[in-house]
């Protein structure tokens, strides 16, 4: 619907898109504001003064959980879980484009690892390793317990870019004598790039920020959400807030970065 | 295609070297080993344990092997559970509802107003980004503003419109339905989205020389064009809502239940046959929907 004159529809609906995206970050820079509250000021506005004092009251252990311990689980297991998300799915992302038997049976079991509720994984991982007699850990059961819900959404993406992924540049490559290996490693690999980075930060972002999954299988430490969500019933300071301002801009950072990457990877491409 | 595309080759070796053709039939096996293990031991050994696990025996501090229907007779039996079960129901059709309506007008935007494709992805973006920072803490930014002595409630005294702050903004079912809006819309506009964009602008285009009104477009072209990724999008919205308890348990206050959120009792209590059952409940429910949705759609198709 390319006219020249924007239509009456376009500013309606602008301004229905301006609405949604104030309602997505009005009330998360609410608490951005809120966490440089000052050291007598409360939970909602207005600003009792400006300070870092909930930044620094974060850094002690007492005033909140172990928040540094914690951070670096979280860190540590999302690192995990994104080499390890891109590694599979691009090998199943593979597998997918030639026919082997099982092929929609296992598509099918990574949409249900999608739709299963997050508590049922969680309650099962507990129990299984209950009954094994394993411990759990963040680094073994909640490790597993994020790569089902990381790894579908691998798979998807890895499926949707091989659906459009002409095989034309592979038989081109073959023509010119390419083995397959070198196929794959200088024409496959360096196409799907920025879908692969994706992929990582998917990876990433989920584990970093999941805690359905986590809550019955991270064993005897916690990870950073699971950190927070305790804390929601019984902290009552804007350390909350605070805490919340650092793990969004951490969030939004690795966002950046992930895009930096993109975007890198294109350019590189293109001179090529 | 691809498969059709790769057969010249794989034709060519057979007869020359029998070998080789059955290492190349092997690769797919071990490229999808992985996925198959990782969900195998982590999804489907969990769910067939709780399915065990659903019809042992307890006490307060162990389970014991048996085969009892009283965890199901317990779940099923109880008001409670019906009731919650109905809740959680409400909530999945009023999230559904509107993240459905918000989420097409906000794919229908960027696929038809949006006229380049840079700003289209720099649009996109900006909706994408809160989805993937902390659900927690976006819950929990909604206190400021609706709570008490929130911005909402603080702007309308002030301006006269309310005489005292209004007490079910924070801590109701509304401020659940609200939260999970802001958590799940993105869920739904990203397969709109994905689906409007590969409607053939001509189509449109030819309707229009047919002499179709813009609403008859949009009603008769673009959204049953748009059907699968709306089917794709509550697939997810859905599910979601079902399996949700800290959105119901944060910001109700306590005051509002989902079958999560008894799961996660049961399971704080060490009930975890109980909870097992209550699982398997849940569970077949869940995939009884998604299988509907699913008649409507091949997902395989839409990516």
């Amino acid at each position: 619907m390319s006219h020249d004159k924007r239509t009456v529809e376009f500013y309606v609906l602008a301004a229905f898109f301006a609405l949604f995206v104030l309602f997505l970050y009005g009330p998360l820079s609410a608490i951005l504001i809120l966490s440089f509250q000052g050291e007598n000021g409360g939970l909602t506005f207005p600003l009792n003064g400006v300070s870092l004092h909930w930044f620094a009251n974060l850094f002690e252990r007492q005033a909140v959980g172990d928040f540094g311990g914690s951070f670096k689980r979280s860190f540590i297991l999302g690192l995990m879980v994104m080499i390890v998300t891109v590694g599979v799915s691009l090998l199943a992302g593979l597998a997918f484009r030639q026919k082997f038997r099982g092929a929609t049976a296992l598509f099918y079991l990574a949409v249900a690892s999608l739709v299963v509720p997050s508590i049922i994984i969680s309650l099962g991982i507990g129990v299984v390793f209950q009954q094994i007699g394993f411990r759990p850990a963040w680094y073994t059961s909640a490790f597993g317990a994020h790569l089902t819900w990381t790894l579908p959404f691998g798979v998807l993406i890895m499926f949707a870019v091989f659906n459009r992924f002409s095989p034309a540049y592979e038989e081109a490559a073959r023509d010119l004598g390419a083995s397959s290996w070198q196929t794959f490693a200088h024409v496959v690999l360096p196409m799907i790039a920025p879908s692969l980075i994706g992929v990582g930060l998917f990876g990433f972002t989920l584990s970093y920020d999941e805690f359905a999954r986590t809550l019955m299988t991270s064993g005897t430490f916690n990870t950073l959400p699971l950190e927070i969500y305790g804390m929601t019933t019984n902290v009552t300071t804007p350390v909350l807030y605070a805490l919340g301002t650092v793990t969004t801009v951490f969030s939004f950072l690795v966002i950046l970065l992930t895009l930096g990457a993109i975007v890198y990877v294109g350019r590189r491409r293109a001179r090529i | 295609m691809t498969a059709v595309l790769e057969r010249p080759g794989m034709i060519e070796a057979k007869p020359a070297r029998r070998r080789r053709v059955s290492i190349s039939a092997v690769v797919p096996y071990l490229q999808a080993a992985p996925l198959a293990l990782i969900l195998g031991a982590f999804l489907l050994l969990p769910i067939l344990m709780i399915a065990v696990v659903s019809f042992w025996d307890y006490d307060f501090a162990a389970m014991y092997p048996d085969f009892l229907t009283i965890n199901y007779a317990d779940t099923l039996g109880s008001w409670v559970t019906w009731k919650t079960y109905l809740n959680t129901l409400k909530y999945a059709a009023i999230v559904w509802a509107l993240t459905l309506f918000i989420g097409f007008w906000v794919a229908y935007f960027l696929a038809f107003h949006i006229r380049t494709t840079a700003m289209q992805m720099v649009l996109f973006l900006v909706c994408t980004v809160p989805f993937l920072t902390s659900n927690i803490i976006r819950m929990i930014s909604w206190i400021p503003v609706l709570g008490r002595n929130g911005l909402v409630n603080s702007t309308l005294v002030e301006i006269g419109l309310i005489p005292k702050p209004i007490e079910w903004l924070l801590y109701s079912e509304f401020a659940v339905v609200l939260a999970m809006v802001h958590l799940y819309t993105l869920f739904m506009v990203t397969p709109i989205f994905n689906t409007l964009m590969r409607i053939d602008k001509s189509l449109i285009e030819a309707a229009r020389d047919a002499g179709a009104s813009g609403w008859q477009v949009l009603w008769n072209v673009v959204i049953p064009l748009a059907k699968p990724g709306m089917a794709i999008g509550t697939i997810f919205v859905v599910t979601l809502v079902m399996a949700d308890f800290s959105t119901v348990q944060v910001m109700s206050g306590g005051q509002s239940a989902s079958v999560a959120l008894m799961m996660k009792n049961q399971m704080s209590l060490l009930q975890y046959p109980a909870a097992a059952a209550n699982a398997v409940v849940l569970l077949v429910l869940v995939l009884l929907m998604v299988a509907g949705i699913l008649r409507i759609v091949d997902i395989r198709k839409e990516l």
